[in-house]
């Protein structure tokens, strides 16, 4: 192991977000009251494909490495240790080595080793005798060999071939360590974990508890006495318990960009932001059925969509255009602006792109005599159903009548995973703002999550040599090339990547909103409030 | 008497048993199952996982064996575990009945103690500025939806005291923990009693005409005698049954409003746990519901004999 680097030193090199000196000293005590948006299905993170699980258990856990919580863009210059003291790659970059920290405890008394380290990835790579009951992110460890340990305080992940990203998946919300003395069952109803917070209740749609964990191995910190969360599932309400000061926050990256008017003007105090949560509207195509087995009816599809459009009506301006990687200044692998509006589509002029796609349906057999109808596919809730209208109203300008099929929640994904769609309008998130994570899960031949059944050998041996690259400037180049080919062989035209909202009491300190993900800013364990 | 009594309980009973076998059936006949629904979230669907987690949860069964599963548990007091929490169903439903059960109580005698009162007053006063006042009063109650009206308080609560009316576990004093349940009480009881008020009022007018309340005035008897003792006597038992279709029916208000104030009662956890096709809390709580609303139309036919002495059954 050549290069090992103590990351406490990069740490300090960092520039925190906000300024803790005109914020003052962080103050103690308190329990940060937030409203929850719905009632998590449980309260195990690994188990779990949803933010509203991070938010309230994040503070329960710690991972190996986390992205530094008040650095609001997650990259791997802001990876820092967590339960990690230090970690190292060997020179071939096939092994990932972690130095543990000692002396850290389970909130039950039990000692933190590196077999716990083990367990949780063993378990992950289903290589263990525990399951999960699901396990929504194996395939972040398929290049994973096996995870090894030396003596109680060093584990080290064993890899088939370089891969840099693996330490900014280690370092999601998503990837919490778990103890081996706790059963999958018990940690999806009483979670035990290593976190500034101990988990106290969570009563199903009604509110999660979280209290402060006195023997937090950070010391001073948390700052707070404890969280609750209220599970409030309907918006009004919840917004309007948050503008009568009910709540402290408002759940993050919850607030609608029309609803965040309405806090500002009935709680001008508050403190709200606006910033990307990674999440693409997206249109997937069955490109293995008539009629969009015809590359002409899928370059037209491409062409006739109006993005500002989609902007303007759904986000009032308020989201970004881009290909697969979430747009900068958010995003840190999206297309230079020149290489993105050189791609069929994205052209400023929508009249010529449509002219264009026109011809190409023409050319396929369709006019304004013949024009062709198509179902379009969409879950059965507004953020998937309006942009899927809107879609089929711009279809029409090129021949093609949608007839909106909505589907209930429980059928959409089993009916995507079997084909059994034409046209369909899907939304994607990225829990890190990494290729690796969107291009094998997405646009890999065989994934699960490839909708739309897009296997192109070429870019798969693209996505290998990017996922392998040490170098990010000739890693991003390389990306930039892949995403450009995605969008051009309409693999899943991308529309528009959303930003939300999110609002606080201006008393609460310490909140950074990640701009490039949803799911990895929610320790909490430097959050106090100024009252 | 005795004989329709134990003909009416024999009734009931095999109602209940349609009803289970409707319950069951019918949410096995809707798409999707809880495994659906967790993979659902996860964006894709391993067989494998999925037939385990089926397994697991014993959805792997013929749907007869599941069903009498069901029914032999609920005979020895055993209503299953909930498949998201993970916990007794038991456990979850229990404390979940006296908050909707208070709510609905406050709804109930809310719509009661308005309703009627005022039925009879507009009716006393047909055609007068009152009549119509309370007539539109009682039209606005039918028209607005209960959650159009929650939210209005909770606006206007907000806007004017900056404090909102929505369900704390621990209220500080009594008048909050009356509040907490006694505004939900009035926006989900508006719509019951602008109906009860208007029943009263039509009930009221065919009764007033009648003989032998003009015999009533005849002999002397003061209005108030004659109006609540001779007339509303009389005129109430269309009012009963209302109130007991309108109990029956509030289930449907209260998972609104439960969910618009926030309240933890049984008919927003019943929404919930339809959402995520959660089996034993879903049929335990509809059968609950069966039986409550089987007992009150009981209970109301009882009522009729015990207000009505011209009403016997089975002789």
């Amino acid at each position: 192991m050549g290069s090992v680097r103590a990351l406490a030193v990069a740490a300090l090199l960092l520039l925190p977000a906000y300024d803790v000196a005109s914020a003052g000293e962080p103050k103690q005590g308190g329990i940060l009251r937030v409203y929850h948006r719905d009632s998590p299905g449980s309260a195990s993170i690994h188990e779990g494909a949803t933010f509203s699980i991070n938010v309230p258990f994040m503070p329960v856990f710690n991972n190996l490495v986390m992205y530094k919580q008040d650095v609001p863009q997650n990259s791997v210059e802001s990876i820092v240790p967590d339960l990690a003291e230090s970690w190292g790659w060997s020179d071939d970059g096939k092994k990932l080595t972690f130095k543990l920290k000692q002396g850290v405890k389970w909130h039950d008394g039990k000692p933190f080793t590196s077999a716990d380290v083990k367990c949780t990835f063993d378990m992950l790579m289903g290589k263990s005798q525990q399951k999960f009951r699901q396990n929504p992110r194996k395939s972040w460890y398929d290049q994973v060999n096996e995870v090894t340990v030396n003596g109680d305080f060093e584990a080290s992940f064993s890899l088939k071939r370089p891969q840099p990203a693996l330490l900014s998946l280690l370092a999601s919300g998503y990837t919490p360590v778990y103890p081996c003395h706790v059963s999958p069952a018990d940690m999806r109803t009483k979670p035990v974990g290593t976190g500034p917070f101990k988990f106290v209740e969570f009563k199903a749609n009604e509110s999660i508890k979280l209290t402060k964990n006195p023997d937090y191995f950070k010391k001073g910190l948390p700052h707070l006495d404890g969280i609750e969360f209220t599970i409030i599932t309907n918006r009004s309400t919840a917004i309007l318990g948050f503008v009568s000061g009910k709540f402290d926050m408002t759940f993050p990256t919850e607030v609608s960009i029309p609803l965040l008017k309405e806090v500002k003007s009935q709680a001008p105090n508050a403190v709200c932001v606006v910033e990307p949560v990674n999440v693409s509207t997206n249109i997937i195509v069955n490109s293995s059925a008539p009629p969009f087995d015809n590359i002409d009816i899928r370059r037209a599809l491409a062409l006739v969509l109006d993005r500002k459009a989609f902007v303007s009506i759904l986000y009032e301006g308020q989201a970004d255009i881009g290909g697969t990687m979430l747009p900068a200044p958010g995003g840190l692998w999206a297309m230079p602006k020149e290489m993105l509006e050189s791609i069929p589509g994205y052209g400023p002029d929508v009249n010529a792109n449509r002219e264009e796609a026109r011809k190409l349906m023409q050319k396929a057999g369709y006019g304004p005599d013949k024009r062709l109808a198509v179902k379009v596919a969409t879950r059965n809730i507004p953020i998937y159903r309006d942009p899927a209208v809107i879609l089929i109203d711009q279809m029409k300008s090129i021949y093609v009548d949608g007839d909106l099929d909505v589907v209930d929640t429980a059928q959409w994904f089993p009916k995507v995973a079997r084909k059994d769609y034409s046209l369909g309008l899907n939304l994607t998130g990225n829990a890190v703002d990494d290729p690796d994570q969107s291009f094998y899960e997405n646009y890999s031949c065989g994934s699960e999550r490839n909708y739309t059944n897009y296997c192109n050998r070429e870019i798969e041996k693209l996505f290998d040599e990017q996922s392998m690259e040490k170098d990010v400037a000739k890693r991003k180049k390389l990306v930039w090339e892949i995403d450009k080919k995605l969008q051009e062989d309409v693999a899943r035209p991308i529309i528009l990547h959303a930003r939300q909202g999110s609002c606080w009491q201006p008393y609460v300190k310490g909140i950074t909103i990640m701009v490039n993900s949803s799911y990895n800013g929610y320790r909490y364990e430097d959050v106090w409030m100024d009252k | 008497m005795f004989a329709y009594i134990v003909r009416r309980l024999v009734l009931m009973l095999v109602t209940l048993i349609g009803i289970s076998i409707i319950i069951f059936v019918l949410l096995r006949v809707v798409p999707g199952n809880i495994v659906d629904i967790l993979f659902d979230a996860a964006g894709f669907v391993d067989p494998t996982d999925k037939a385990n987690l089926e397994k697991e949860l014993g959805l792997n069964l013929p749907i007869y064996q599941q069903y009498l599963n069901w029914i032999g548990g609920l005979l020895h007091g055993d209503l299953g575990y909930s498949y998201v929490s993970e916990k007794p169903a038991l456990q979850e439903i229990l404390p979940r009945i006296p908050i909707t059960a208070r709510l609905a109580a406050l709804a109930l005698l809310f719509s009661a103690s308005i309703g009627i009162p005022l039925g009879v007053l507009s009716a006393v006063h047909q055609g007068s500025r009152l009549d119509y006042t309370l007539r539109v009063v009682s039209l606005s109650g039918l028209s607005l939806p209960s959650f159009w009206l929650g939210l209005l308080i909770l606006m206007a609560s907000v806007s004017l005291f900056g404090h909102m009316p929505i369900y704390n576990p621990n209220p500080a004093t009594w008048t909050e923990a009356f509040a907490i349940y006694a505004v939900p009480a009035m926006a989900v009881g508006f719509r019951s009693a602008a109906l009860t008020m208007r029943i009263t009022r039509s009930s009221m007018l065919e009764i007033l005409r009648q003989d032998y309340i003009r015999t009533a005035r005849a002999k002397g008897a003061s209005e108030a005698s004659v109006n609540y003792r001779h007339a509303l006597k009389n005129a109430i038992l269309p009012v009963i049954t209302v109130i007991g279709i309108e109990a029956a029916f509030l289930i449907g208000g209260l998972i609104v409003t439960e969910t618009v104030f926030n309240i933890p009662g049984v008919a927003r956890f019943l929404v919930e746990a339809l959402r995520w096709r959660d089996y034993p809390i879903v049929q335990n709580l509809v059968m609950l519901i069966a039986v409550v609303v089987v007992v009150a139309n009981f209970t109301v036919d009882m009522l009729y004999a015990a207000i009505d002495p011209r009403i016997r059954y089975g002789d």
